[in-house]
């Protein structure tokens, strides 16, 4: 038997694929990756179906061995200092851990989650088609709750196929796109502008059920309270204190805050990867231009196996880690003191 | 003839999912109209429509925006919106028992306080609703029923409790429901059920349907108990009377 032995992990991780959509009708909110698109590069460097579980790892330390066999795996998402045994582990390429060994990753910089793919996945009794940590519904599987230190992950012995590295897109800093609506007409135009046109930050309260934005307040014309209606991952709704939230993929299935807007599909991932107290913005776009781009990144993740090399030489390898040591000085210390799990205890059905 | 039905709203949420909106209140109507889309939409098997959301005032319907456009979809919505809403041949109607008032309806007492009545005329009364599944959300089997009488109608607590049990049946506002996980709320609290709204490894893992009809029945604390084991072993607890 091969396992990944989690010897020390932060909150906010847990393993995520590509959810369990199809009962929202009772209920339950399909969970899943936080960002799709690192999940499926991770998967498809380690020779897997895109939206196969992975690990999820929140933007703290993090250390893993293998035991029993060695384990093939990739690292996408939230940049680290990462190393195996002393040797720097290079994140965007498939890297084998020998038997015995411990992967080690320190804080995430420039974003919140890392990804971590494994050969053939995590062994798990899938809920519902996934193995998704959904802790309120008490749903996922190896644990149907974030991971702690001393679990162990079951999963397949290492293959000896070449390990590769994967080019993706840069990740654009451009501001992040919304589609106005549903309720954009509970709000006046000078307050839209306002949305539109001032600077945001993530506040350190976010989780995995909505990320709260720090700016500006939100005024309503008509009050905060609407009559509960459905909710989808990116909705920004308003709460009575003005403060926005953008829902995420543990959120309520419905809600009754008034909805600004919503984040677009393929700015989500994007948007889940602003770390707390960086300023960004956001940026109206029409509904024709969101499905454009939500059709183009449906064909990106597709073709992401078109975009794998193998790792010719070394020497390239090196140059990147050396890039990652030296921006590593410059962990946040933001990071450690954000991105808690704190749960739901703010939020009550309507 | 009947007068034409008032067109809905076509809310864009975003690029994958519509709103569709009868009504911006809590209103039978409405909610009917709600039910009635989302059983065309079922029987049409409408091409791109991934899942459905019924709440009590609109549709949340996603999609996938490579197989429908969003104005293809709209179109196809607002024609089957605009359809009367049938008669619906069947439903199903469960009688949930309640342990009503006491360390399971904690906040019984107070509702009888505020209304000017007994615990037992409010137990009278919210057993005798005819009430229907408007709507299940927030978290998993959580169900919210419409045809809550007046009498009964409350304003939310000022301070929301951020853990009641598992079971509670409450009301707040002009609903009334049933919540089958433990979490927060600000309803006022009755009662408690031992059935499990949403159960895993239990078939069916979720018991009720919006458009299904509920009615409950008040039992002593002993049976809740006794239910409760049962309920955990897998039982469902709930009387199916009408199907």
């Amino acid at each position: 038997m091969t396992t990944l032995v989690i010897s020390s992990i932060g909150p906010a991780s847990s393993v995520q694929d590509g959810g369990r959509p199809g009962s929202q009708r009772y209920g339950l909110v399909p969970s899943g990756a936080i960002d799709r698109l690192a999940l499926a590069a991770a998967n498809t460097l380690a020779g897997n179906p895109p939206f196969t579980a992975a690990v999820e790892i929140g933007p703290f330390v993090a250390t893993f061995t293998a035991r029993g066999s060695a384990v093939r795996f990739a690292l996408t998402g939230a940049p680290r200092n990462a190393d195996i045994a002393k040797r720097p582990a290079s994140f965007d390429s498939s890297m084998t851990l020998a038997d015995g060994e411990t992967l080690t990753l320190g804080f995430a910089r420039g974003g919140a989650f890392s990804y971590l793919a494994i050969e053939g996945g995590i062994q798990g009794e899938p809920v519902f088609g996934s193995l998704s940590v959904n802790a309120r519904a008490g749903l996922g599987s190896p644990y149907p709750r974030p991971l702690q230190a001393g679990d162990e992950l079951r999963v397949a012995a290492a293959s000896s196929a070449t390990e590769r590295r994967i080019e993706l897109p840069a990740i654009s800093d451009a501001p992040i796109r919304v589609v106005l609506g549903p309720q954009d007409d509970e709000f006046s135009d000078e307050t839209k502008k306002l949305f539109l046109d001032s600077e945001w930050k993530i506040s350190a309260t976010s989780d995995r059920m909505g990320y709260r934005l720090e700016g500006p307040a939100i005024k309503h014309l008509y009050g905060h309270n609407i009559v509960s209606d459905g909710t989808v991952n990116g909705s920004i709704q308003v709460p009575g204190n003005g403060a926005p939230i953008v829902l995420m993929p543990d959120r309520g299935t419905s809600g009754g805050y008034p909805k600004i807007a919503t984040v677009i599909s393929a700015d989500l991932g994007r948007f889940a990867q602003i770390q707390a107290g960086r300023g960004f913005r956001f940026k109206a776009i029409g509904m024709a231009e969101a499905q454009k781009e939500l059709r183009n990144f449906v064909q990106l993740i597709g073709a992401l196996p078109d975009r794998l090399r193998d790792i010719e030489n070394f020497d390239l390898n090196l140059e990147a880690l050396q890039d990652a040591n030296v921006a590593g000085s410059a962990v946040s210390a933001i990071d450690t003191h954000t991105w808690e799990t704190k749960t739901w205890h703010v939020t009550t059905p309507d | 003839m009947a007068a034409p039905l008032s067109p809905p709203r076509l809310l864009p949420s975003g690029d994958s999912a519509i709103t569709v909106e009868f009504s911006r209140h809590i209103d039978d109507a409405a909610s009917q109209r709600v039910l009635a889309l989302d059983r065309a939409i079922a029987r049409d098997a409408v091409g791109g429509v991934t899942e459905t959301v019924p709440t009590y005032r609109s549709l949340l319907v996603h999609y996938d925006p490579v197989q429908i456009g969003f104005d293809a979809l709209s179109e196809k919505l607002a024609e089957l919106a605009g359809q009367p809403v049938p008669p619906v041949a069947h439903t199903r109607r469960w009688r949930i028992p309640v342990a009503y008032g006491g360390e399971h309806g904690i906040d019984l007492e107070d509702v009888a306080k505020t209304l000017q009545t007994t615990p037992d005329d409010i137990v009278a009364r919210h057993v005798a609703g005819d009430y229907r599944v408007a709507m299940i959300g927030f978290t998993p089997g959580w169900s919210y029923l419409s045809g809550l009488e007046k009498f009964l109608h409350m304003p939310r607590r000022q301070n929301p409790r951020l853990l009641t049990p598992a079971g509670t049946v409450s009301v707040g506002g002009v609903q009334t429901g049933v919540q089958c996980l433990a979490g927060p709320s600000g309803w006022h609290l009755l009662g408690r059920t031992a059935v499990r709204t949403y159960q895993l490894h239990r078939e069916p893992t979720f018991l009720l349907e919006p458009g299904d009809r509920v009615t409950f029945a008040g039992i002593d604390a002993k049976t809740f108990a006794e239910q409760d084991r049962a309920a955990e072993a897998g039982e469902i607890i709930a009387e199916l009377i009408a199907s």
